[in-house]
């Protein structure tokens, strides 16, 4: 396994949290109703974004906007190729797509294979009347004709570079950083 | 969560669980969870294995196996080839391993086969590349029904450590009974099996197991029972008590539940013998978890078949 | 034609040998054994820092012919015995055609008399197609050359017959090798029974229906004062029987094979019928039984019941798979690696198991290396390493329980009759 040689701290803690509330506001602008936005998080730091997306809309518009959860494994198309073996998390939509738009929230947005998967994913779910994207972060080198809607702050980088998000859920703390694979 | 990630499945084949670890069997059923869900969807089909081909290789007549195993790679978006006995060149003389490599040579990815010899899916696995999954070999071992009723025990009490288990019926011919006890007992839980002498093979006791010939013994304290179907037509020599004797010490009645645990889960592999090893109202009861088994056992061997395929395709890569 | 063995360390104890010293061999006869012999031979061995030793009296070996021809020849099975360092091979009866009547009898000694490579004698029949019923005429297998008598592969399940049969072996002067099984008891069964046979979902072969089977015909040996000889002994039971017999002064001896000293049921674990052989590899304990037995001399001989099957027979499902396995070229390996290397028998006591003691009891006039004696001799590399492979071998079946393993000791050299025989050319070993 390469390991992270951190070269520069992106954003901190408050900046994440500034980026979201924008965000959020982004998405309200765009939905035609707040009644029809859904939000679908990607495994495994998405969900976490989403979930505080999903706070910032019940605090500022006292609304429980649904959400749901996406694992991509089972929909990848480099399951022969990735050197670790991927845990297949939980996939959750318990509510109907039809006619909703949804806001597909990852962390970052690299070559949108991903995305593809998740797409994929999630039309077999249902017919949504939109869909949108939320990324944290945009580090270019997109591999297929898709963008985000909706970015927190987007990152030139270099292919060897890689962009890591730290949320304190998973990892103790909010920051994102940058750094080389060695 | 981080550390589930560092868990990994590196085996070609599942032929026992025997000789996977505890972290092996945790992996299975975790990912057997997350399968669990696609089963439910309207679209009942993740592209997860496409293009992979999957052979059913069955030298014994089973419908429920095969079937089960069937819906699992058509839910994985896998092509299945169902081959029987009736319907292949065994019939003609062809060894298991020509067999084997024939399938191979039509670039089949993963075999899934039962057999009446123990230990054949052991041997089978050693001379192909492609995976080889054992749905059951002779009297050895059953390894994805044990992991379903695994799966089904954990769902239904949220834990296997610490849980008595019964095995009741005929252990000394059963594959399911040796895939339980060593799953079971890797994963902490307690192993009772219970069956007339005869029926209980020698030395078992080395296996971890708690020995019991009674009946009320065994039901005493257990969390969940698994009741083996008795297969009394395999009883050429006539050394098996009778049917209405066996029912009278050994089936799971009603009554008999009284002196258990008030929500005991009774389990049984199937097909099952109303009348012989369990009374229709057990079976339909409220303690029985029949068919959650069976539902379980699509996302069981799901999991299992989207990790061998995974792991193959990685050991390929790597070569 | 004059040949000399130099500068080996030579053990033989029957002649009290074990230093270095050469051996001058001329036309089929040891002609002398000394220090710095200053001979002018034909041809010259060097034999520094190896061990020359009698050549290997196997007692219990199946060449197949006639019948099996595609399992083994008398051709292909003496050469594998030259090439693992046995001169001498007892042929048990138990082939397609057996070895019941003089008609048969002959007929094998054509065969050996044109093909064989090295000395074989023969091994007849107790009784009629080996069924266990009527006796074959043992009195005049004795004068067609016969060294013994034995069902192998079965056992005369009648004691009434069997004690018949030991009388009229007794007066003939021929040795029974009692391959000692209650198939009453055996059953169907695979492996050992208890664990390893419950583990594996397959059925079992108990202890008992050997050592109750060899308490059997030790009791009837007793009887009329019979000798037998307990072949293939593979359990702690049958050796406290044998060892209570002997010091009773019951005139029986008993072999074990290499398999049964080096392995223990474990190993059969992953299915591979080349760990299939009937009697299965036992426990541990059994054979650690088998090596002090070997070690106090309740156990006299080691054979290697070379029992070659084709991989058709072989590379099947377990429970289908043909009982046995090779051993002619891995015995004498197997027991410096098993015996020697773990301190249970020095050189010298391993050439008393592996030849003279088989000589003794087979009444052959093989085991020694006395001047006028017959020039059967091997050169032995004790500590060269090799791994047995398939391709390793001269037999004509590949099926040994020791693939893959990694061995002490090669046969360099074996001198057959006077004549160089056989020479390790394998780069290999």
């Amino acid at each position: 396994m390469s390991q992270f040689k951190e070269k520069a701290k992106i954003l901190n803690a408050e900046e994440i949290k500034r980026i979201l509330q924008r965000l959020t506001h982004q998405i309200l602008e765009s939905a035609p109703a707040l009644t029809d936005i859904v939000l679908v998080g990607i495994q495994t730091r998405g969900v976490y974004l989403a979930r505080r997306i999903q706070s910032i809309f019940k605090e500022t518009e006292g609304v429980d906007i649904p959400l749901g959860t996406l694992d991509i494994t089972l929909y990848r198309d480099d399951l022969t190729t990735v050197g670790v073996r991927p845990v297949v998390k939980e996939t959750k939509i318990d509510f109907d797509l039809t006619d909703k738009v949804v806001v597909l929230i990852d962390d970052v947005l690299f070559t949108g294979r991903t995305i593809r998967a998740a797409l994929d994913e999630l039309m077999d779910f249902g017919r949504p009347k939109i869909v949108t994207l939320l990324v944290l972060i945009d580090r270019g080198h997109r591999e297929l004709p898709i963008r985000a809607d909706f970015v927190g702050k987007n990152i030139p980088t270099s292919n060897n570079e890689t962009v890591e998000v730290r949320l304190s859920e998973l990892d103790g703390l909010d920051e994102v950083a940058i750094g080389e694979k060695v | 969560m981080r550390k589930s990630n560092n868990i990994n499945w590196t085996k070609k084949d599942l032929l026992d669980l025997e000789n996977l670890s505890k972290e092996e069997i945790e992996l299975i059923l975790q990912t057997a969870a997350s399968f669990k869900e696609v089963s439910t969807r309207e679209i009942k089909k993740v592209p997860a294995l496409r293009g992979k081909t999957v052979v059913n290789l069955f030298y014994e007549p089973s419908t429920r196996t095969r079937i089960s195993f069937e819906v699992a790679a058509k839910r994985l978006s896998a092509d299945v080839i169902n081959i029987s006995t009736e319907t292949s060149s065994v019939r003609k003389g062809e060894t298991l391993i020509d067999t084997g490599k024939n399938i191979e040579a039509l670039r089949v990815d993963i075999i899934i086969m039962r057999h009446n010899y123990s230990g054949a899916a052991v041997m089978l696995a050693r001379q192909l590349k492609a995976s080889v999954v054992n749905a059951g070999d002779g009297w050895h071992e059953h390894p994805t029904q044990a992991l379903l009723d695994m799966f089904t025990l954990r769902e239904k009490l949220g834990r296997l450590e610490g849980l008595n288990v019964s095995i009741v019926g005929d252990i000394a011919h059963s594959r399911v009974a040796r895939s339980n006890i060593w799953g079971l007992m890797k994963l902490g839980a307690r192993v009772t099996v219970c069956a007339p002498k005869i029926l209980i093979p020698p030395a078992i006791e080395q296996m971890g197991v708690r020995v019991s010939h009674n009946i009320e013994e065994a039901l005493a304290g257990a969390d969940a029972i698994n009741v083996l179907r008795m297969q009394f037509e395999r009883d050429k020599e006539k050394a098996f008590p009778s049917q209405l004797e066996y029912f009278k010490s050994f089936g799971i009645t009603k009554e008999r539940l009284k002196s258990a645990k008030k929500d005991i889960i009774v389990m049984h592999p199937g097909p099952i013998n109303r009348g012989i090893e369990i009374s229709s109202d057990v079976a339909d009861g409220g303690n029985s978890v029949i068919l959650e088994q069976v539902t379980n056992g699509i996302a069981v061997r799901m999991a299992v078949l989207f990790l061998v395929a995974q792991a193959n395709d990685y050991i390929k890569t790597k070569k | 034609m004059k040949l000399i063995i130099k500068n080996g360390h030579v053990i033989s104890p029957a002649d009290n040998l074990n230093d270095v010293c050469d051996i001058v061999v001329q036309d089929n006869k040891i002609l002398k054994i000394g220090k710095n012999l200053k001979e002018i031979a034909d041809n010259t061995i060097d034999a520094k820092d190896k061990i020359v030793m009698p050549g290997i009296v196997d007692m219990h070996v199946h060449l197949r012919e006639p019948g099996r021809e595609d399992k083994e020849t008398v051709s292909s099975g003496t050469l594998a015995a030259i090439a693992g360092g046995v001169t001498t091979v007892v042929s048990m009866p138990n082939t397609l055609i057996p070895i019941d009547s003089i008609e048969n009898i002959k007929l094998l000694k054509g065969i050996i008399e044109k093909k064989a490579q090295a000395n074989v004698f023969i091994c007849a029949a107790i009784t009629k197609e080996r069924a266990g019923r009527e006796l074959t005429d043992i009195m005049k297998f004795k004068k067609e050359g016969v060294v013994a008598i034995s069902d192998d592969g079965a056992s005369v399940d009648s004691a009434e017959v069997m004690l018949k049969a030991l009388k009229k072996a007794k007066d003939a002067k021929l040795v029974i090798i009692c391959h000692s099984e209650d198939k009453f008891l055996s059953a169907s069964g695979v492996v050992n029974l208890g664990f390893t046979s419950t583990k594996m979902g397959l059925r079992g072969i108990s202890k008992e229906s050997e050592y109750k089977r060899v308490k059997r015909d030790i009791d009837l040996a007793e009887k009329i004062n019979a000798s037998l000889h307990i072949t293939h002994v593979s359990c702690l039971e049958s050796v406290e029987i044998i060892a209570k017999a002997k010091k009773k002064g019951v005139a029986v001896t008993a072999d074990t094979t290499p398999h049964y000293f080096a392995l223990s049921e474990e190993a059969v674990w992953g299915y591979d019928p080349n760990l299939k052989m009937n009697p299965p590899l036992r426990t541990k304990d059994d054979v650690l039984a088998i090596r002090e037995a070997l070690k106090q001399g309740v156990i006299d001989a080691i054979a290697s019941d070379h029992a070659p099957h084709t991989e058709n027979e072989k590379e099947i499902e377990f429970e289908r798979a043909e009982f046995g396995v090779i051993g002619l070229e891995t015995e004498l390996s197997c027991a410096i690696t098993y015996l020697v290397d773990e301190k249970i028998l020095d050189m010298s006591e391993l050439v008393k198991k592996m030849a003279i003691n088989p000589a003794k009891i087979l009444g052959i006039n093989r085991g020694t290396l006395g001047v006028g004696r017959p020039a059967d001799i091997i050169v032995v590399s004790k500590d060269k390493e090799w791994v047995v492979k398939k391709n390793s071998f001269h037999s004509k079946s590949k099926n040994s329980a020791f693939l893959g393993k990694n061995l002490k000791g090669v046969v360099e050299c074996t001198i057959l009759g006077g004549k160089i025989a056989y020479v390790n050319t394998n780069s290999h070993k």
